[in-house]
């Protein structure tokens, strides 16, 4: 399953955003932050006592399920006489939870994460990204694996002179996306589809911001 | 007048190319200085486009001053802080100052240099940058468009020998091969023999070699790219006659080492030519030209100068 991976901001951070606004009411979520330990029950009792600590008052706190959810709208109105008695809503969801929240309700919105990227918990705490939507999948010509979000530079025609025995030149903590593809495609016997030619990627697939409407097929039509 | 790199490299003798880096900052006069030096004693001299991800005064800018001063420039572009636009405006703004060679390059990553939150770019690589040079040379933009007035480059590209593991980087030679490099620089070699064996291989495509050669200062610069710098293998014998040489004396067994390279690579007709890059020590490479007996324009230098 997909995940929005997230880190806490500095709490220094978080109280600059909060600013003058004494009265807060806190949000988590129960999925991805639950996971990342950045916005479940824990992180969100945490921040409570850090807030209480620094003199704010806590009207109250919440996890949402799924925060990006639709049914998210459910549990922010039952909660929301102890919302009303806040200031704002110090949100420890990802950026689209915060997002969500914002559509349904009408409070200044805080955020107290900042969201990395779209990844998989490929072990217990280690998250990798896996896609980043570019519009344009080339997998098939890359032992499936995806050299626009996992080479740091993006790139399409091989490894850059960065290469380093396997690990990227910015971190040695990170795998060279060529030599994966390298690797695995030699090992199906494929390396053909290395030496093909990339062009110029179209960056422009889904100008931003995305918006599509697809047309459904209707039923028994 | 400096002679046309393009046919220095068709020519047949020994070429040598060497590199300035540009201030940090307007004041050129160093850099001015540095191209004066040079000019007359390599046949084309790069110019690095914010190396390292350094932000510096630009590889253009520089390339206009090699040009005003009667050098050969060799423009160096990196994919990094452009996109396809700003890169292609560029070459025809080069074009139309004098400018005819052209290194693409893919570029170092932003966090490795002084400006570690900005965007990376990268909207082309290296192979996408040489067929974009060819595709205005053809008289087309690459969206298709016609382009006013012609444009014509000796195209180079880098590649790295010690590349580990090396298929995927010869892998992307031949993709630079196919997309119109000329003329190759090589990340800085040391170990001559697996130099030798990636000429044997390089050898049999229809492009010219110029061999990295790149200062040594200290056994303890050599130990650190040896260890450090993607690419680069220093043999241990090499950091051991640095580490032997007397106080002070360091810099002079580098350049040693340094002419000793480009001797043997030009004796063994290994490569088409050298690119020295003595990477904050420009003053010191007529000094390995002469150690080396490379003399003006590739004479010997008991030819030069008499």
């Amino acid at each position: 399953m997909i995940r929005s991976i997230t880190k806490q901001k500095p709490l220094a951070e978080v109280l600059e955003l909060l600013g003058e606004m004494e009265r807060v009411f806190i949000i988590g979520c129960g999925t991805c932050t639950t996971m990342a330990h950045t916005g479940g029950q824990a992180e969100v009792l945490a921040m409570k006592q850090k807030l209480v600590e620094t003199g704010k008052v806590v009207t109250g706190f919440l996890v949402i399920p799924v925060a990006c959810d639709n049914l998210t709208e459910e549990a922010l109105q039952q909660n929301l006489p102890a919302m009303k008695e806040s200031q704002s809503l110090l949100i420890l969801t990802c950026a689209f939870g915060v997002q969500t929240i914002n559509r349904f309700l009408d409070f200044p919105v805080i955020p107290a994460l900042d969201t990395l990227f779209i990844g998989k918990e490929i072990g217990p705490g280690l998250f990798e990204e896996v896609c980043i939507q570019c519009g344009g999948c080339i997998l098939g010509e890359t032992g499936g694996i995806c050299p626009v979000t996992s080479c740091h530079k993006g790139l399409l025609n091989g490894p850059c002179g960065g290469t380093n025995n396997g690990k990227c030149e910015i971190d040695r903590n990170k795998d060279c996306a060529w030599t994966l593809i390298y690797e695995r495609l030699q090992k199906q016997g494929r390396l053909s589809a290395m030496r093909k030619f990339q062009s110029a990627k179209n960056y422009q697939v889904e100008p931003k911001p995305g918006k599509t409407l697809f047309e459904l097929e209707r039923s028994g039509s | 007048m400096a002679r046309v790199l393009r046919e220095v490299l068709r020519s047949g003798e020994f070429v040598v190319t060497s590199e300035i880096g540009p201030p940090k900052g307007s004041d050129v006069s160093k850099m001015s200085h540095h191209i004066e030096m040079l000019k007359d004693k390599v046949h084309a001299l790069n110019v690095t486009d914010n190396q390292s991800s350094v932000m510096r005064y630009p590889s253009l800018g520089g390339a206009i001053l090699i040009k005003e001063r009667g050098g050969e420039p060799i423009l160096q572009m990196t994919c990094r802080d452009r996109n396809r636009l700003a890169l292609q405006g560029d070459l025809l703004f080069a074009y139309s100052r004098g400018i005819r060679n052209v290194l693409c390059l893919t570029g170092d990553a932003v966090p490795v240099g002084d400006h570690k939150t900005a965007k990376s770019v990268f909207d082309l690589d290296s192979t996408q940058l040489l067929r974009a040079i060819r595709t205005l040379e053809s008289g087309k933009d690459m969206g298709g468009n016609t382009i006013e007035g012609k444009v014509e480059f000796c195209a180079g590209a880098i590649v790295t020998p010690e590349a580990r593991p090396l298929e995927p980087q010869l892998m992307k030679f031949e993709k630079k091969v196919d997309c119109g490099a000329e003329f190759f620089q090589t990340q800085a070699i040391y170990d001559m023999d697996n130099f030798r064996r990636f000429m044997e291989y390089a050898g049999r495509f229809p492009v010219k070699i110029l061999a990295g050669i790149v200062l040594l200062t200290s056994a303890k610069m050599a130990k650190y790219m040896t260890e450090n710098v993607p690419g680069i293998f220093v043999p241990q014998t090499l950091i051991d006659e640095l580490a032997q040489a007397p106080k002070g004396q360091a810099l002079k067994k580098g350049i040693e080492i340094a002419a000793r390279m480009v001797r043997a690579i030009k004796e063994e007709g290994l490569c088409a030519g050298v690119h020295i890059m003595a990477i904050g020590r420009e003053e010191v490479v007529p000094e390995i030209l002469q150690a080396a007996g490379i003399g003006f324009n590739g004479h010997k230098a008991s030819d030069a100068g008499t």
